[in-house]
């Protein structure tokens, strides 16, 4: 009987080593281009540049959330990561909004959209066409699907490409800030 | 003990296999290599289509594409582009698409057949009926390319991705992924580049 709850857990450590290292790759960084747009600062990454918001060793969580206008799943999930950033700023979660808008929809519907939701989380755009080459470096199982997210700090990082509500968002970000 | 031995070992097969299967799901659908279903479909013209249909052909361009994607839209003209080119030297463009129409009403069988009409397409476009299709492919996206060479196993699987490398611009393209397969395949060549990956809309359930 010993060996079968042996056997057990060796199966359930085996199911739970899910969690990969974070990326190791380093780049240089380059300038964000700042576009101004009716009084609204936007700042616009190519991959090399938005790499570094993917690599910070510093004490935060990052919650990173690809998503767009045009993206109903992203749009219907974005009040979650909202709520998100509100609720656990004090405990050094910071929520990352990245845009794939299409650049000459940056002026029409990005910020536009951003100004009436009143989004209170960091958005940048990610504007890299170069797609078979970055997609891969954000996350190797990664379809380019969107929505999809990373939570990562310097311990840990998980890559979803998935939807999300609120509770499901905040079980996830529990593993990473409860340890 | 005896017992207990073999029951151990017997969960932990149905354990392991049980892991696999989860662990799996995440990357379900086709590799390179796979032989893939063939299929009966409902086209725009009210008619049914399978790959079967295309005695001649030499493989096929699958694309799961829809109406309301933007990049699926911004491809449209470079599907229409892919299948007159390659449609006479046996490869044509089959669009399927995949998105459940109830989530999505811009993607309604009435939407696909008035799209297809206004933008001239040379090609079937498929609806998904029943969304039984797509997840055989493990197509996660809009648009999602698979070019499949007829061989005497099935159809094989040769390329899995994107059309070519810049969404944006037409112009900026510097590497058309799926012609390259194509091209390769109409040679008696390897695929150069076998998988590629693009941004896309995730499929609507």
């Amino acid at each position: 009987m010993k060996r079968l709850v042996g056997l057990l857990l060796l199966v359930f450590l085996l199911h739970s080593c899910g969690d990969k290292s974070p990326n190791e790759m380093t780049q240089e960084k380059t300038d964000p281009v700042i576009e101004t747009a009716s009084n609204y600062k936007l700042d616009i990454y190519d991959y090399n540049g938005f790499e570094g918001f993917l690599l910070k060793k510093d004490e935060k969580t990052y919650v990173i959330n690809f998503w767009a206008t045009w993206c109903a799943p992203c749009i219907k999930e974005l009040p979650y990561f909202e709520q998100l950033n509100e609720k656990y700023i004090n405990q050094n979660v910071e929520v990352i909004l990245v845009s794939l808008d299409f650049p000459k929809q940056y002026e029409k519907k990005l910020i536009p959209f951003i100004k009436e939701r009143k989004l209170q989380s960091k958005v940048i755009a990610l504007d890299d066409p170069k797609m078979n080459d970055w997609i891969p470096k954000v996350d190797e199982d990664w379809s380019g699907a969107i929505p999809a997210t990373i939570i990562y700090n310097k311990d840990k990082s998980q890559f979803y490409e998935r939807s999300f509500n609120l509770e499901e968002l905040e079980s996830e970000l529990q593993k990473f800030i409860t340890s | 003990m005896k017992t207990v031995k073999v029951l151990s070992s017997l969960l932990l097969v149905l354990v392991v296999s049980a892991m696999t299967i989860s662990a799996d799901k995440s990357v379900d659908g086709y590799d390179i290599g796979d032989i893939a279903t063939d299929f009966k479909l409902k086209n725009i013209d009210g008619k049914m289509v399978s790959l079967s249909d295309y005695k001649n052909a030499k493989g096929y361009i699958v694309i799961f594409t829809c109406n309301t994607c933007p990049y699926a839209v911004a491809y449209e003209d470079r599907i229409i582009a892919l299948d007159k080119k390659y449609k006479e030297k046996g490869y044509p463009v089959i669009a399927i698409m995949p998105n459940n129409p109830n989530s999505k009403p811009g993607d309604a069988y009435e939407q696909m057949q008035k799209r297809a009409k206004v933008k001239g397409f040379t090609y079937p476009y498929l609806m998904d009926e029943g969304q039984k299709i797509y997840p055989q492919y493990g197509a996660t996206k809009t648009p999602h390319v698979y070019v499949l060479q007829k061989t005497k196993k099935g159809n094989e699987v040769k390329y899995i991705g994107a059309i070519d490398d810049n969404y944006q611009d037409v112009e900026a393209v510097e590497v058309k992924y799926a012609e390259d397969a194509v091209d390769a395949l109409l040679n008696g060549k390897e695929v150069p580049e076998t998988k590629t990956r693009a941004i896309g809309c995730s499929i609507k359930i």
